[in-house]
């Protein structure tokens, strides 16, 4: 089992890989890799995690698992805030979100920040993908370490 | 009805997760790069990079303080593969001037999941933990070399990892000062 520091560790060089890459093509800082490699990783742990599952009730009961169960397992602390306006958008806030609580509290690194929400961004929205919630995901970060996750599901 | 264990498995879900996007970040570094030892050197060199920061945290979890010779460091290093990944390597196959010695693995952690296609097969799967020896020696002043010679994801019976010291390395003065 592997401890979570080694996690945190490895999140750490996703994230440097990932700018240095597009640096290289001197591109405009873009996160969407990170973001697919978040995807990627949700859609399969959750595949394994439900697989002997009875498949969830509705729309509103996925979330709440996602949310909750989900969220409180990978960062170790339930969230703090959760919301909807039940027309598919549901805010999820953390106030002391783990990527973000080994930087200074200061708006020195704010602008810095989006790079290290990109990951569980994309963890979520594969984890929805994968029980069958097509949504977009993006995150907000006012001052640190607080974090709102706005994903907002796509009915068509 | 109400669900049956909801409930997540936390220490699970974590360990698979650690697994899973490790996965993800090699098949991107795949789509990366058309060559496959470009892809070897660069999880070695991002292992490295996770080694010189994670051997802070071994000693301050752990207060280990100086190694008395190679088959201590040895030891040490079996330590950190329980502490972090959760295995416990066999410490194997001594050189007789015990400069050198292999790491053995029943399981792999990274690899849980993963068979290589045929058109990969130079691919160092797990090529990260190479860079993490050679990044957390190289911050206690040692100089080793790490790299795989066998690989249960080529068939082989275990997972070997060889270990070699090169040499101590000095404090360097930068050029200059006195």
């Amino acid at each position: 089992m592997a401890d979570e520091v080694s996690f945190e560790f490895l999140h750490t060089e996703l994230v440097s890989y990932v700018l240095s890459s597009t640096e290289k093509d001197k591109k405009p800082c873009d996160l969407s890799t990170l973001e697919y490699i978040g995807f990627s990783a949700g859609y399969r742990i959750i595949e394994r995690q439900t697989k002997e599952w009875p498949r969830f009730k509705d729309e509103l009961e996925t979330m709440k698992f996602i949310c909750t169960d989900f969220w409180t397992s990978i960062n170790k602390k339930p969230v703090d805030n959760l919301r909807t306006n039940h027309q598919g958008v549901y805010v999820l806030q953390d106030n002391a979100f783990r990527f973000l609580t080994r930087l200074s509290n200061s708006r020195q690194y704010l602008e810095v920040a989006p790079r290290y929400v990109a990951f569980t961004c994309g963890l979520i929205r594969g984890a929805l993908a994968n029980l069958g919630i097509n949504s977009m995901v993006t995150a907000e970060v006012q001052s640190m370490p607080a974090c709102r996750f706005h994903i907002q599901v796509q009915r068509t | 009805m109400s669900r049956q264990g909801t409930r997540l498995d936390s220490k699970k879900v974590n360990s698979e997760l650690f697994t899973l996007t490790y996965g993800a970040l090699v098949s991107q570094l795949m789509k990366d790069y058309e060559n496959v030892e470009d892809v070897n050197k660069q999880l070695e060199r991002m292992g490295y990079n996770i080694g010189i920061r994670l051997i802070e945290d071994f000693l301050a979890r752990t207060g280990c303080g100086r190694c008395y010779d190679f088959r201590d460091t040895a030891e040490k290093i079996q330590m950190a593969f329980r502490i972090y990944l959760g295995v416990s390597p066999t410490v194997a196959n001594w050189s007789p001037a015990a400069d050198e010695f292999s790491l053995q693995f029943e399981t792999n952690p990274l690899t849980e999941f993963v068979e290589l296609p045929d058109h990969c097969l130079n691919l160092k799967y797990a090529n990260m933990l190479t860079g993490v020896i050679r990044g957390a020696c190289e911050m206690v002043q040692m100089e080793v070399s790490a790299y795989f010679v066998q690989d249960q994801l080529k068939g082989d019976n275990v997972t070997e990892i060889r270990v070699k010291f090169i040499k101590r390395l000095e404090d360097a003065i930068p050029a200059g000062e006195d």
